[in-house]
């Protein structure tokens, strides 16, 4: 029993101090960070990277297994290890990218990205890690790449890519890679490497499927002779919206990393004037045929009118983000706030709250005493939800005194959705197929009254 | 007098999803008077398989920019785009740019 009695012992001491040991070394890390952080920004990377004559005997263990294919060997090794790739985007995308080109032995990396690492990034992308949540994606991913490969130079750039900075960078490295999460940056990076006279390679991916491409690279097509004009705003749809499978994004990462690669060492892409498409769920790859570089085109035809970067936000209509857009559809009395909610909420005041997220994030969470009606049923006029919303007035009605009035609060995750479906709303009412009511929608959705409200309620 | 044309129609990149998610499409074009090209296959579309929100999808009288068209694995570019003439048995691939990473 003594025995046992110490077992226990022990293994409480040791759960304790792998818990202090855990602490000190995420406070360990994120010292380490801010003292990086602190340095001054290096805009411009150091001299080109000097010819290299041979490798050494450690590079030639390290990189062995490469070396001995014939189509890379030696020549290609030495190529890559005076290369420099610059990666726009240190995301779902990025992330598996700079780490099989680090891994590979690629001289110089640069890292571009204006955005922190957030809880939410950890399922794809896979170069951070816990302990920096809230720091610089690029200071995150530098330390994760020196970790892999001391030899390779890491050079972080924590901001934004914008029309003043972009060519100045592009310039600076052999082969640039776009893994970016937005249509202004796309073509901005498109631009800046026509300018510049760089390959690119571009990746993207959303849900379970990808796309990736060569652009620009030796009189082959660049992205605006395949898309001369932008997609409309709203018909762009970013991963926090539609979603996205971690794998999908390695997938074409690791895809990107080869045509950078083969590029780099010389031995030529397969992608140029061709796209492929990854279908993950249906598990097949599709390599389609592109058009051929257009002689008309804005950028890289015979009379550019693109001679230097641009405005992409004005030109796409859309900010150089990723983020959720704030839509403003209704007036300020059309609306109330999570506070004004609560409060109503407390007070017991009958009224009813309609939230209008799909099925698939109301499985995620919920307020319990919603009333569920996706915006695509409401936008489809569909009979039964105009039925169910029907019955839930009425019922709604028996319980408050009579004659009094029953107001609908629409709830939705963030507040762009329950302001669309006020507007459906009234359209029914104002046809008279529904009783006409008050209709606010709780500004900031679901994702405020997490923040504000309640702290327990879940944020996805 | 053109034949029916059996002709495989699919959708990509989230294009689907205004078609009720539903990527491929063996679709029976009727006999007609004129040739069946991409320009009246769109309107066909349009009016047969377009569940939703048209201006997601079509724009004037062709697709709106940010869809590639794609005809037996070919950007239409190479094959005249709307003038293109359907043969039967064809392939005709819509698929939405991706932006995310």
């Amino acid at each position: 029993m003594a025995a046992s009695e110490e077992i226990l012992a022990l293994r409480a001491e040791v759960a304790q101090r792998e818990e202090e040991l855990s602490s000190l070394k995420q406070r360990l890390a994120a010292a380490l960070l801010k003292e990086q952080e602190s340095v001054p920004e290096r805009l411009v990377p150091v001299s080109p990277l000097p010819p290299k004559a041979a490798l050494s005997r450690d590079e030639i263990l390290r990189y062995s297994r490469q070396l001995v294919l014939p189509e890379l060997g030696v020549h290609g090794q030495l190529r890559l290890a005076t290369a420099s790739v610059l990666v726009v985007g240190c995301g779902g995308l990025g992330c598996p990218l700079a780490q099989y080109l680090a891994a590979a032995g690629v001289g110089r990396i640069g890292l571009v990205d204006y955005d922190v690492v957030e809880m939410s990034n950890l399922a794809r992308q896979v170069l951070h890690g816990e302990a920096l949540a809230g720091h610089a994606k690029v200071f995150s991913a530098a330390a994760s790449l020196r970790r892999l490969n001391s030899a390779v130079e890491c050079v972080p750039y924590a901001q934004a890519l914008t029309p003043a900075t972009a060519l100045d960078l592009v310039r600076r490295y052999d082969v640039i890679a776009d893994c970016s999460d937005n249509a202004p940056t796309r073509y901005l990076v498109n631009d800046a490497c026509v300018l510049a006279g760089r390959p690119l390679v571009s990746a993207s991916a959303l849900r379970f499927e990808g796309q990736i491409t060569v652009y620009h690279y030796e009189g082959g097509p660049c992205y605006r002779c395949v898309f001369p004009q932008p997609p409309p705003a709203e018909t762009v749809t970013n991963c926090a919206d539609g979603g996205v499978l971690g794998v999908v994004t390695g997938v074409l990462g690791c895809l990107q990393a080869l045509e950078v690669l083969k590029i780099a060492a010389g031995l030529g892409p397969s992608y140029s004037g061709s796209l492929l498409l990854f279908d993950a769920l249906r598990g097949g790859f599709r390599c389609i045929r592109l058009r051929k570089r257009r002689a008309d085109c804005a950028a890289c035809g015979e009379q550019p009118t693109v001679t230097h970067l641009q405005d992409y936000e004005a030109f796409c209509g859309s900010s150089a983000t990723d983020k959720c857009r704030s839509l403003q559809l209704l007036s300020p009395k059309e609306r109330v706030s999570v506070t004004d909610y609560r409060r109503l909420l407390d007070s017991g005041a009958p009224h009813l709250l309609l939230d209008v997220r799909p099925q698939v994030e109301v499985d995620i969470c919920s307020l319990p005493h919603a009333l569920h009606i996706p915006l695509k049923q409401l936008e489809q006029r569909n009979a039964e939800s105009l039925k169910l919303l029907g019955e839930a007035i009425r019922e709604g009605k028996q319980g408050a005194e009579t004659g009094a009035a029953l107001p609908i609060y629409v709830i939705c995750k963030l507040g762009n959705d329950s302001q669309k479906a006020v507007k459906i709303l009234q359209s029914f009412m104002a046809a008279q197929d529904l009783e006409a009511l008050t209709v606010q929608d709780v500004v900031g959705g679901l994702m405020a009254w997490a923040a504000k409200i309640d702290e327990t309620f879940p944020q996805y | 007098m053109a034949a029916p044309l059996s002709v495989e129609v699919e959708f990509g990149g989230g294009a689907e999803l205004l078609f009720d998610g539903v990527k491929k499409h063996q679709v029976t074009l009727p006999g007609q008077e004129e040739p069946w090209d991409i320009r009246n296959l769109l309107v066909w579309i349009k009016k047969n398989l377009l569940k939703e929100r048209p201006e997601l999808f079509i724009q004037g009288d062709s697709v709106r920019p940010g869809i590639l068209v794609l005809i037996n694995d070919a950007d239409w570019e190479l094959l005249g785009e709307l003038d293109y003439q359907l043969q039967d048995q064809d392939s005709v691939l819509f698929i939405s740019t991706l932006h995310g990473g």
